[in-house]
């Protein structure tokens, strides 16, 4: 059922002597919504411009349903953009914009007239036809662009970062609006994003990439539930890392020490054996505050308090210094549940919810990461 | 207090700008031969100079002149914009220095070593000489003007261009040209002006077969002013005026 639709395999692309891509192998399927995540200067743009031709490889290959697009000019490949700042012809009516691609194959008028009319449809700008671009606003102007990128009906559409400059409620509405879309039209998405929010809410499937190297390719749970490594596992949302030494290891199990505590849990999928140090992560919401003088859990006290409407984010420093975000929903039993700064408290989680890794030859501390836009 | 002396000054300067051009234009129409005493309303000076035959012979040179010179150094002074624009290439500095060097070096050194060289290569002076040097002092304004709209060029438009299917020649044609326009059009004017006025170098590189209306003007005024001087600059101010709101014409009309 799942069919490789591109197939992009060792690529490897250069610029001035820095390595943007080396030698990454990616497999596409038709009718997806496949998004490519990472931090600025990960190769995520490069990769994308090498699919559309802007940029041809240094190394490997790019095949489209069999027929290799390595070398081919873009105006030859069957896939349209839709670019970052949206790059609508300036002095085009909104029409002649969306006709554009249209008038290139030498369509007949009627046609022509026909299709635009339909994508505009599409996009609810039927009445914006005989504008210009500098007439409509910035998410009018999002969908002009993608209606010129869809009306002729490429196999696969590139996404360039295409709601970063809309503001925050526009971006969401935009986000709803290319998942159906996506779902009427059936072509597969390529979309780029560094907003990792953007990436698990939209995708079927999450590309992480870093220095030009894919670091995990999974569904957007995999990636948020079960991170490959550190990277993705600090990259994509909030991420609490307690340090773990294995006491022993059992057939289904191992006993980890955290903090004191001896937790049995989940034996992982790399090679453990005692002695080892690992990374027990937790993501905020999975973190159980306790009371302080209950038993199980880490002693630390409330640093800081946020509400967040839904939840109630907490900073929590335990006795060693480590800082632990917790993200609690509120209960209808006690809607006014809150902390004081610097009420002590007890950490803990539920069993089976924290997510083991191993340590990282080369780890690098602490990485900073571009903040979402 | 606080009004009156701004105002004034502003006056002040306006006169001093204008002035000059509105005695021009009013004595272009007066009956009297002295440039300083009216005589009377009259066109007189309008006809006797459109029956000075080497004048208008000059007028119509000088006018083709302009126009050739304006279009051949905006075709190759937006390639060569493009160019610098779009390429990297050996001597791209050079070649960008030397376009202000030809900008900001004295006319009459630019003049000497244009005729220094046309002698050495035994070009004729006339047309084809006046021709070439005018071109060699519009190419910079015109490539610097042209280089300031690409600079403000979003990259991405030739490539959505290419995206949708259009080939190099057909992007530049369909969309890297019309973008770039009102530049094109600014240049064509810059160049159209500058060749239209200049005095220097066309007296250096003009010869006896192509008489062009600035020297026409200076020879005329150097043996005494004649009223007919000011009916030619009333035209030329309402040629150039038309040509003002003719290129803010297009300009507005390009930009909806």
């Amino acid at each position: 059922m799942k069919q490789t639709l591109l197939s992009l395999s060792n690529l490897s692309k250069q610029f001035g002597g820095k390595t943007v891509l080396d030698g990454l192998d990616l497999e596409i399927y038709d009718g997806e919504f496949i998004t490519l995540l990472g931090p600025s200067g990960c190769g995520k743009t490069t990769l994308l411009r090498l699919m559309a031709g802007f940029e041809h490889p240094d190394e490997g290959t790019i095949t489209l349903a069999g027929e290799n697009l390595t070398h081919t000019a873009p105006e030859n490949r069957p896939l349209n953009t839709v670019f970052q700042h949206y790059a609508l012809f300036p002095h085009m009516s909104v029409f002649d914009n969306v006709a554009y691609g249209l008038k290139m194959e030498k369509r007949p008028k009627d046609e022509i007239r026909q299709r635009v009319d339909e994508a505009l449809a599409m996009v609810q700008l039927q009445d914006f036809a005989r504008r210009k671009p500098h007439q409509l606003s910035g998410g009018q102007q999002q969908r002009v662009a993608i209606a010129r990128a869809v009306v002729k009906r490429p196999r696969l559409l590139l996404l360039d970062e295409p709601l970063s400059a809309l503001d925050y409620k526009l971006r969401r509405t935009m986000q709803v609006e290319l998942k159906r879309l996506q779902r009427e039209l059936g072509i597969t998405f390529v979309f780029v994003t560094h907003d990792q929010e953007e990436a698990l809410s939209m995708s079927d499937r999450v590309v992480v990439l870093k220095d030009g190297l894919v670091q995990q390719l999974g569904t957007p749970r995999e990636v948020y539930e079960r991170p490959a490594n550190l990277f993705t596992a600090r990259f994509v949302g909030e991420t609490n890392f307690f340090p773990g030494t294995v006491e022993s290891v059992q057939d289904g199990s191992i006993t980890v020490d955290v903090f004191g505590l001896k937790r049995t849990l989940r034996r992982p999928d790399f090679p453990v054996q005692a002695e080892q140090s690992l990374h027990v992560l937790l993501r905020p919401e999975d973190i159980r505050v306790l009371d302080p003088d209950d038993e199980n859990g880490v002693a630390g006290k409330i640093v800081e308090r946020n509400y967040k409407g839904s939840t109630l984010d907490s900073v929590i420093h335990l006795a060693d210094g480590t800082e632990v975000l917790a993200s609690e929903f509120f209960d209808e039993d006690d809607p006014a549940f809150d902390y004081r700064l610097g009420e002590p408290v007890k950490v803990s989680w539920v069993d089976g919810w924290e997510w083991l890794l191993p340590e990282e030859a080369s780890q690098r501390s602490e990485e900073e990461l571009p903040a979402d836009a | 207090m606080t009004k009156w002396l701004p105002r004034t000054y502003l006056t002040l300067v306006y006169l001093l700008l204008y002035v000059p051009i509105v005695v021009l234009v009013v004595f272009s129409f007066n009956e009297s031969r002295t440039g300083y005493a009216w005589g009377g309303l009259s066109l007189r000076w309008y006809e006797s100079l459109f029956n000075n035959r080497a004048m208008v012979t000059a007028m119509w040179n000088s006018l083709w002149l302009a126009l050739s010179a304006a279009t051949v150094s905006t075709v190759i002074g937006a390639l060569t914009a493009l160019a610098l624009h779009r390429y990297r290439f050996r001597g791209k500095k050079l070649l960008n220095g030397m376009l202000f060097v030809v900008m900001m070096s004295p006319e009459i050194v630019l003049a000497i070593s244009l005729l220094a060289l046309f002698l050495l290569v035994g070009l004729q002076l006339g047309y084809v000489s006046l021709l070439l040097a005018h071109v060699t002092f519009c190419l910079p304004f015109v490539v610097i003007t042209v280089m300031a709209r690409l600079s403000g060029f979003d990259e991405s438009l030739p490539e959505a261009a290419r995206d949708l299917g259009a080939s190099d020649f057909t992007m530049t044609r369909t969309v890297l040209i019309p973008v770039i326009m009102p530049a094109l059009l600014a240049g064509w004017l810059l160049g159209f002006t500058l060749s239209l006025d200049d005095v220097v170098v066309s007296t250096f590189v003009s010869g006896p077969s192509y008489e062009i209306l600035p020297l026409r003007i200076y020879s005329m005024v150097r043996v005494g002013l004649k009223p007919e001087v000011n009916a030619l600059g009333t035209l030329l101010l309402v040629f150039s005026l038309v040509m003002l709101m003719l290129s803010q014409w297009i300009l507005i009309r390009s930009k909806r």
